[in-house]
C-alpha cells in the first residue's frame, strides 16, 4: 500500500503524521517547504471547548456556533466529530511544544467572532506559525525514521482516474522538471483556491486553485464553490489584502463609521449580543452596506485604541508590530481604516464524513475540502477542520488501502502546464468585479458571459482548466437562488429553506444533494 | 519613478549565470516582490539593450514577510523581496542576485532543501512530551517563529551548503526543542549540537542583525549552549 499526500500545510502534516504514527510509509509533496504554506500565516487562534475561562462551555456549545455560523449548510456528524476531538487536539500541540499561554484552568481562551464563549486558543497573534514549527518538527522524527519521504518543491502534473477510481498521481520537479509516478492512494492537503482571485486575498499565492481545476477536469465532484469568505477587517497592500487579524475585535476592538461627523459603533447597536463579534458574513455586509449610507462617511474604522496595554503587550504585540510596519499607524493611538477582503474558501472538493471525495482511493482535507464550515466559516474553526479533516482522511486511506492492493504503474501523463500569468490575471478580473459579497443574476451572467468571451485567449490546458474552474464558481452562485451565509443575492435576499443542501459541480453539471440527518451521538460522550 | 534594475539571471542548474538590466517606470511604494510580478505580466518585456526578458522566476508566498520564500541578495544584502520597498532605490540601481550560498536552481530560487536535511540531521524534535515554562514561553516563540529563509547562513562566514556547520538557521529551532527537553530524556539533539554548532561557531553574531523576522539570534544561541553545553535544563515550573 502506498500513500500521497500533496500539500505540506497543517492538514498534510497531520495527515502524515496520522500515518507514521501507525508506521506507515507516505509521500509528503508540496510546492514549497511547509515554512511556506498559508498555515504559517494563521493569526488568532484554533477553537476547541476548553473550559478554562469559567464559562461552562460544551461540547454542544461548539457544536452549535460552528452550524449557526454555517448557516446550516454543513454535515453535522462532521461536525459533531470536530467539535469532540478539539480539546484533544488543542492539548496534543501543547505537548507538542506550542507556547500557549496558560491559567490555573489550563490554555487560555480568547472571544473570536460567531462564538457564545470564550473558545479560541492563541498564541498572541502567530498561532498558525506556531502549530506549524511543532508540527514540523514532529513530522520531521518520521521522516528520519523513513516512514515521511518529502516531496518539497513538487506540483501535481496528473491525477489518475479512471472509472471514478484514483490509482495515483504524477508530480514534477519544480527544480530538475523531472516528472515522478506514486501509484496507490491520494490524499489532497492542497488549500484554498487563492489563484482564483489573484492579489485579492489575505493568504498564499502558492495556492493556486490548480488542483481543484485538475478535480473537476477529471469529473471529481467540488462542493458550494459560491460560498467565499469575505473576512470584515482587511487592508490593501503591495500585492495583496492584509488581514488585521479577528483577534484585534475578540480583544475589545470596535468597528465604526462616521455618521454626521460623530463615530457610529453600528455593530454594536444593531446586534446587542455578539456586537462586533458576530460572524464574518454579518459583519461584512454590514460594512458594505453603511458605508453605501448617503449620511455616511463611506468608510469603516477599526478602533483598537481602547485596548489595555497590558493585553497589546502580552496578547497583540505582532499584531500591533504588524500594523505599525505596513501601514505606518499605531493602532494604539489611532483607528485603522479596514474594508472586507477575501479571505477563505469554505467550498472546495466535496467529501463525506470520513473525508472520501466521489472518487475511490481519492481523499482530501484542509481549505481544499468542502468539509465543516457551510457557508461561512467561523475564525478559529478553519486550523482545527485542517488538523482533524487531515487525521480523518489518513485513517479511511489507510483503513481503505488495506484492500487496495498494489497499485497498477502509472501511465505517462501529458506535460505539465501552468496556467500563464495575463490569462490567470483576466480570470481573477472577472470573478473579483462580479463575486463581491453581494451578488445578482444579471452580473454573474455576465460573469459567464465574459468567462466564455476569454476562452480563445487560452494559451494551454491548465489555461482552460482553471476558466472551467471559474466557470463553475460563477455557475454555482448563479444556482443558488437565496441568501445564505457568505453568498448573498440582492435579487433573492431571503434564506430559502428549500435551499438547505450541499450544491455540487461534477464536469459541468450543478446539481444539489441533500445534507446528511445528524446521528445519534449520545454514546460518543 | 524610473528604476535601473539589475538581475543575475540562470537559465538552469548547469548554465552560466548573466547579468540582464531593465530599466522601469516603478512605484516607490512597491516592493520587490510586487515589481517582479509586474515585470512577469509585462506581455514583451525588453531589456536595456532590446533583448526580451522573460519569465523571471522567483519564489514567494505569502507576500508578507512570514514565510522567508522570497529570500535572495537585494543590492548585495539578503533580504525579503516582500518586505523590501523601492522608495529606497530611488536614487540608485536595484540588484536582485540569488542567495549565494545555496545551489541555484533557476534566476532567483535556490535550493535551500540543506536546510531541513540539517534540522533532520541534528535530531530537532523532541521524543517526549514538551516541558513548558513560563521562563521559556518567550523564547519558545520567538525561536518558532524562524522562517527558514537563510539570510543568517548567507552572512555567516562558517556556514557552506556542503559542511558540517549548519548555523543559526538550525540553533534558532534547536533553541525551542533544546528548552523543552527534560535532563533526563534521551535524546541525540544535544550531542550534534555540540557538534554541528556549538564547536563551529565563531560567535561573530553577523547573524544578528540581518535576520528578517527579527529573532534575538543571540539569545538563542546562549540558550542554547546552557543546556546543550552547560547542561542547564529549564524546569517545569509547577
Ligand atoms: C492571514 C490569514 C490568517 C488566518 N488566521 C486563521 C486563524 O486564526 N484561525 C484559523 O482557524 N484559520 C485561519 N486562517 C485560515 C487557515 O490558515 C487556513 O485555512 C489553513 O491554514 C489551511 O491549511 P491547509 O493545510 O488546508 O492548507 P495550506 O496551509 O494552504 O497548505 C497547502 C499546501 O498545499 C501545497 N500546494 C498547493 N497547491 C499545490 C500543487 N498544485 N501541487 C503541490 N502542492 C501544492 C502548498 O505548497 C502547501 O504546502 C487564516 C488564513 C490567513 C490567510
Ligand atoms: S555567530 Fe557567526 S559563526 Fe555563528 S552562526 Fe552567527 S554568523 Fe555564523
Ligand atoms: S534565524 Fe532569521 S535569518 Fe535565519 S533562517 Fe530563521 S528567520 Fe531566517
Ligand atoms: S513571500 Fe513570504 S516572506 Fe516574502
Amino acid at each position: 500500500m502506498s500513500i500521497s499526500i500533496i500539500g505540506a500545510g497543517l492538514a498534510g502534516l497531520s495527515a502524515a503524521l496520522t500515518l507514521a504514527e501507525q508506521g506507515v510509509a507516505c509521500n509528503l509533496i508540496s510546492a514549497q517547504a511547509s515554512e511556506r504554506a498559508q498555515s504559517v500565516m494563521a493569526e488568532g487562534g484554533i477553537n476547541a471547548c476548553l473550559d478554562t475561562m469559567g464559562e461552562n462551555d460544551s461540547i454542544e456549545n461548539h457544536f452549535d456556533d460552528t452550524m449557526r455560523g454555517g448557516v446550516f449548510l454543513a454535515d453535522p456528524n462532521a461536525v459533531w466529530g470536530l467539535c469532540r476531538n478539539a480539546p484533544a487536539i488543542v492539548k496534543r500541540f501543547y505537548d507538542l511544544g506550542v507556547p500557549f499561554p496558560v491559567n490555573e484552568k489550563g490554555i487560555v481562551q480568547r472571544s473570536f467572532g460567531g462564538q457564545k464563549k470564550k473558545r479560541t486558543a492563541f498564541v498572541k497573534s502567530s498561532t498558525g506559525k506556531m502549530l506549524m514549527t511543532s508540527l514540523i518538527d514532529e513530522v520531521r522524527k518520521y521522516e528520519a525514521r523513513g516512514l515521511v519521504t518529502r516531496l518539497p518543491h513538487h506540483r501535481v502534473q496528473a491525477l489518475h482516474i479512471q472509472n471514478d477510481i484514483c490509482s495515483g498521481v504524477t508530480v514534477t520537479d519544480s527544480f530538475t522538471d523531472k516528472s515522478v509516478p506514486l501509484p496507490g492512494s491520494v490524499i489532497l492537503a492542497c488549500g484554498g483556491m487563492n489563484g482564483l482571485f489573484e492579489g485579492m486575498t489575505t493568504g498564499t499565492t502558492q495556492n493556486t486553485a490548480e488542483l481543484a481545476a485538475l478535480c473537476l477536469e477529471n469529473g471529481v465532484e467540488l462542493a458550494n464553490l459560491e460560498f467565499i469568505q469575505y473576512h470584515p477587517t482587511t487592508v490593501g497592500i503591495s500585492g495583496k489584502r492584509l488581514l488585521i487579524s479577528e483577534a484585534a475585535r475578540g480583544e475589545g476592538g470596535r468597528l465604526f463609521v462616521e455618521r454626521n461627523g460623530k463615530p457610529w459603533y453600528f455593530m454594536e447597536e444593531k446586534y446587542p449580543e455578539l456586537k462586533n463579534l458576530m460572524p464574518r458574513d454579518v459583519v461584512s455586509a454590514e460594512m458594505v452596506s453603511v458605508v453605501n449610507m448617503p449620511d455616511c462617511g463611506g468608510q469603516v474604522y477599526l478602533d483598537m485604541t481602547g485596548i489595555g496595554m497590558d493585553v497589546w503587550n502580552t496578547r497583540l504585540s505582532d499584531l500591533r508590530e504588524q500594523i505599525m510596519h505596513y501601514l505606518d499607524i499605531d493602532p494604539v493611538k489611532k483607528p485603522v481604516p479596514v474594508s472586507p477582503g477575501i479571505h477563505y474558501f469554505m467550498g472546495g472538493i466535496w467529501v463525506d464524513e470520513a473525508h472520501r471525495t466521489s472518487v475511490k482511493h481519492l481523499y482530501a482535507a484542509g481549505e481544499c475540502a468542502c468539509q465543516y464550515h457551510g457557508a461561512n466559516r467561523l475564525g478559529g474553526n478553519s486550523l482545527l477542520g485542517a488538523v482533524y479533516g487531515g487525521k480523518t482522511a489518513a485513517q479511511t486511506a489507510l483503513n481503505e488501502g488495506k484492500e487496495a492492493g498494489d497499485a497498477p504503474a502509472l501511465k505517462t501523463p501529458e506535460p505539465y502546464f501552468e496556467a500563464t500569468p495575463r490569462f490567470r490575471a483576466s480570470v481573477s478580473q472577472i470573478l473579483t468585479r462580479y463575486l463581491p459579497i453581494l451578488r445578482n443574476e444579471t452580473e454573474l451572467k455576465q460573469a459567464l458571459h465574459e468567462l466564455d468571451l476569454l476562452e480563445k485567449t487560452a494559451q494551454n490546458p491548465a489555461d482552460v482548466r482553471l476558466l472551467r474552474l471559474a466557470q463553475a464558481v460563477a455557475g454555482c452562485a448563479l444556482f443558488r437562488k437565496e441568501s445564505r451565509g457568505s453568498h448573498r443575492r440582492t435579487d433573492y435576499p431571503e434564506t430559502d429553506s428549500a435551499c438547505q443542501k450541499q450544491t455540487v459541480v461534477k464536469h459541468n453539471e450543478i446539481f444539489y444533494r441533500d445534507i446528511p440527518e445528524l446521528k445519534n451521538h449520545e454514546a460518543d460522550n | 519613478m524610473k528604476l535601473i534594475i539589475e538581475i543575475l539571471r540562470q537559465k538552469d542548474r548547469t548554465s552560466e549565470p548573466y547579468r540582464q538590466t531593465i530599466a522601469y517606470e516603478a512605484l516607490p511604494d512597491d516592493t520587490v516582490a510586487t515589481l517582479l510580478n509586474k515585470l512577469n505580466a509585462e506581455p514583451a518585456l525588453t531589456d536595456t539593450v532590446g533583448a526580451p526578458v522573460g519569465t523571471i522566476h522567483w519564489q514567494c508566498s505569502c507576500l508578507q514577510k512570514k514565510c522567508g520564500a522570497c529570500a535572495m541578495r537585494i543590492n548585495g544584502t539578503p533580504r525579503l523581496a516582500c518586505d523590501t520597498k523601492l522608495g529606497e532605490f530611488i536614487k540608485g540601481r536595484l540588484c536582485l542576485e540569488p542567495l549565494r550560498k545555496f545551489p541555484t536552481v533557476r534566476d532567483l530560487i535556490v535550493d535551500r532543501s540543506v536546510m531541513m536535511d540539517n534540522l533532520r540531521a541534528i535530531g530537532n524534535w523532541l521524543e517526549q512530551p514538551a516541558v513548558q515554562t513560563e521562563k521559556a514561553a518567550q523564547l519558545c516563540y520567538d525561536a518558532s517563529r524562524c522562517l527558514q529563509c537563510g539570510c543568517c547562513l548567507e552572512v555567516c562566514p562558517n556556514f557552506t551548503a556542503d559542511g558540517s556547520f549548519y548555523g543559526a538557521a538550525a540553533f534558532v529551532p534547536a533553541s525551542k526543542v533544546l528548552s523543552q527537553l527534560k535532563k533526563e530524556n534521551r535524546q541525540n539533539l544535544p550531542q550534534n549540537y555540540r557538534k554541528n554548532i556549538y564547536s563551529g561557531c565563531g560567535k561573530s553574531l553577523s547573524c544578528q542583525d540581518i535576520c528578517p523576522a527579527g529573532i534575538d539570534v543571540e539569545q538563542k544561541l546562549v540558550n542554547s549552549n546552557a543546556v546543550a553545553v552547560w547542561k542547564r535544563f529549564f524546569k517545569a515550573s509547577q
